[in-house]
């Protein structure tokens, strides 16, 4: 009787401890399966992209009258989704609009994907996305798995100092100059190997660094100058100076084997280049005049 | 899985860290206790504008993150002109944070020494000074020297908050030793063992002063 009375009790606790079990089995898997999710989409990406598998990339485009470009949707100046209005503004979507212009006929033919660093070429590789424009570094180790327009914007690290600050470049930084960064980035070891005897201060991220130069804490702060060109429009007190010290150029990615859209592509950034919508866009953004090639 | 080549390669800037660390903690701690001695006199003199004060205080930043006290320091005091460097603000930042949690521990100390022993030493002629120094103090030192050891071993892990600021201590340089190897698990292993170092010591020396206070009672 007494046994018959624990088992029910028994029964109940083993399948309490299994659903524990799949509990923490589910909670585990979006992690994991984020990927595969990804994969998922991006298979389909490529089955969208198949049936126009045969003519080139190019025509594709044309036909569909639609370029689809992938861009940062969280990146200041470059690629940011406005949360009020919905929409991506920055340097890289107006390339892509200028882009599309050229190619359709109107600006609006373009639809801007979300990329990020990380799902960037996987995307373009299979198809979902057109071209790559993405604050994405030319480098030759990407050159490997993509093909690279002309550069159209110098990146390479730079430095924001207080407007009046008696620097003005890489030149007057020496070891005591007191000089801010964050920790774990390549610009760090940059300037350290460039200027003997430095210490950078490293902070936890971008923004912290930044409120201790407003603070007085520092008196340079250095990273790529796409990100000091952000700053430098959130306090204006503040100006990039100097030349890049590192070379850093960004790139429009486009899977291998276009070389028709590539050079399209090309020919399209030298016309807004000498027709001076280059310079607008740059302006824009950036808040200053593209420096002279 | 740990790999030594990690503390052989980086050790300056290990020692480094594991100097400052034991210098901002040792100031946090006199500057704490001091403070806080100050705050929980406050807190029971018999003048009540004082106790306002020392509760406000207290409440004040006992209550609110660690982090913000050391960044109210690190980057409000420059908003006034003084431009404090990031030990400074830091270890003041630690210092101010945990006067609090002892002001608090020696009140409850005192408070808890009964009532009618001031009452039967006032009225055997003893001043309200006098009653605290010869009656009541020496009876709440021993109640209140476990919570005040327990804040100082918090003080030191605490003191890790300087690494947020720059602050040259243990855990600044073990996020830039990692940075660098991008061995995490050995980087940070090292820098615990070294906490381990400075806080083990501290929780046997507090336990041996519990016990001997408890015998001379």
């Amino acid at each position: 009787m007494n046994k018959m009375k624990r088992l029910p009790l028994l029964v109940l606790a083993a399948l309490l401890v299994m659903l524990a079990a799949a509990g923490c089995g589910a909670s585990n898997n979006p992690g994991g399966d984020a990927d595969a999710g990804g994969d998922g989409s991006a298979n389909g990406g490529e089955g969208g992209g198949q049936t126009e598998a045969g003519a080139n990339a190019l025509e594709a485009i044309k036909e569909r009258g639609k370029v689809v470009v992938g861009v940062k949707f969280d990146t200041k100046l470059f690629g940011l989704k406005d949360p009020g209005t919905g929409e991506v503004e920055g340097f890289d979507v107006d390339i892509a609009k200028a882009i599309a212009k050229k190619l359709t006929g109107d600006e609006a033919n373009v639809e801007l994907k979300e990329v990020t660093s990380k799902t960037r070429i996987p995307m373009l590789n299979n198809g979902e996305i057109d071209m790559i424009i993405a604050t994405m570094t030319i480098t030759e180790e990407r050159k490997k798995e993509v093909d690279f327009s002309d550069v159209y914007f110098n990146a390479g690290q730079s430095l924001l100092v207080k407007k009046g600050s008696p620097i003005r470049s890489i030149a007057d930084v020496t070891k005591d100059t007191q000089v801010l960064g964050v920790k774990g980035a390549t610009s760090i070891k940059n300037i350290e190997d460039r200027v003997e005897g430095l210490r950078v201060k490293q902070y936890e991220n971008y923004q912290e660094a930044f409120t201790a130069l407003r603070a007085g804490q520092g008196e340079v702060l250095t990273t790529d100058n796409a990100i000091l060109y952000g700053m430098a429009q959130q306090d204006s007190n503040y100006e990039v100076v100097g030349d890049i010290f590192t070379d850093e150029p960004y790139g429009i990615a486009i899977k291998k084997g276009e070389a028709e859209l590539v050079q399209a592509v090309n020919d399209i950034l030298s016309e807004l280049k000498s027709n001076g919508e280059y310079d607008a866009i740059y302006e824009k953004w950036i808040g200053e005049k593209p420096p002279a090639e | 899985m740990i790999n030594i080549t990690v503390l052989i390669n980086y050790w300056d800037l290990y020692f480094e860290g594991i100097r400052n660390t034991i210098a901002a903690s040792l100031l946090a701690l006199a500057g704490s206790f001091a403070l806080g001695t100050l705050v929980a006199v406050m807190r029971i003199a018999p003048v009540r504008p004082l106790n306002w004060a020392g509760a406000a205080y207290v409440e004040f930043f006992r209550n609110i993150p660690l982090l913000l006290v050391v960044y109210s320091f690190y980057f409000g005091l420059p908003a006034l002109g003084i431009v404090p460097n990031e030990f400074i603000s830091g270890t003041l930042g630690l210092m101010v944070y945990t006067s609090a949690y002892i002001a608090e521990a020696i009140r409850a100390g005192i408070l808890s020494v009964p009532g009618g022993q001031t009452e039967a030493a006032r009225s055997s002629g003893l001043t309200y000074t006098q009653t605290m120094r010869y009656v009541v103090l020496p009876q709440a030192i021993k109640i209140v020297i476990p919570p005040i050891c327990n804040q100082f071993l918090n003080l030191v892990k605490n003191s890790s908050i300087l690494g947020v600021i720059a602050g040259l201590d243990l855990m600044y340089f073990g996020d830039l030793v990692n940075a660098e190897t991008y061995d995490t698990v050995s980087t940070y292993a090292f820098v615990a063992i070294f906490y381990l170092f400075l806080t083990i010591p501290l929780s046997f020396a507090s336990r041996a002063l519990e016990r001997r206070l408890a015998r001379s009672g």
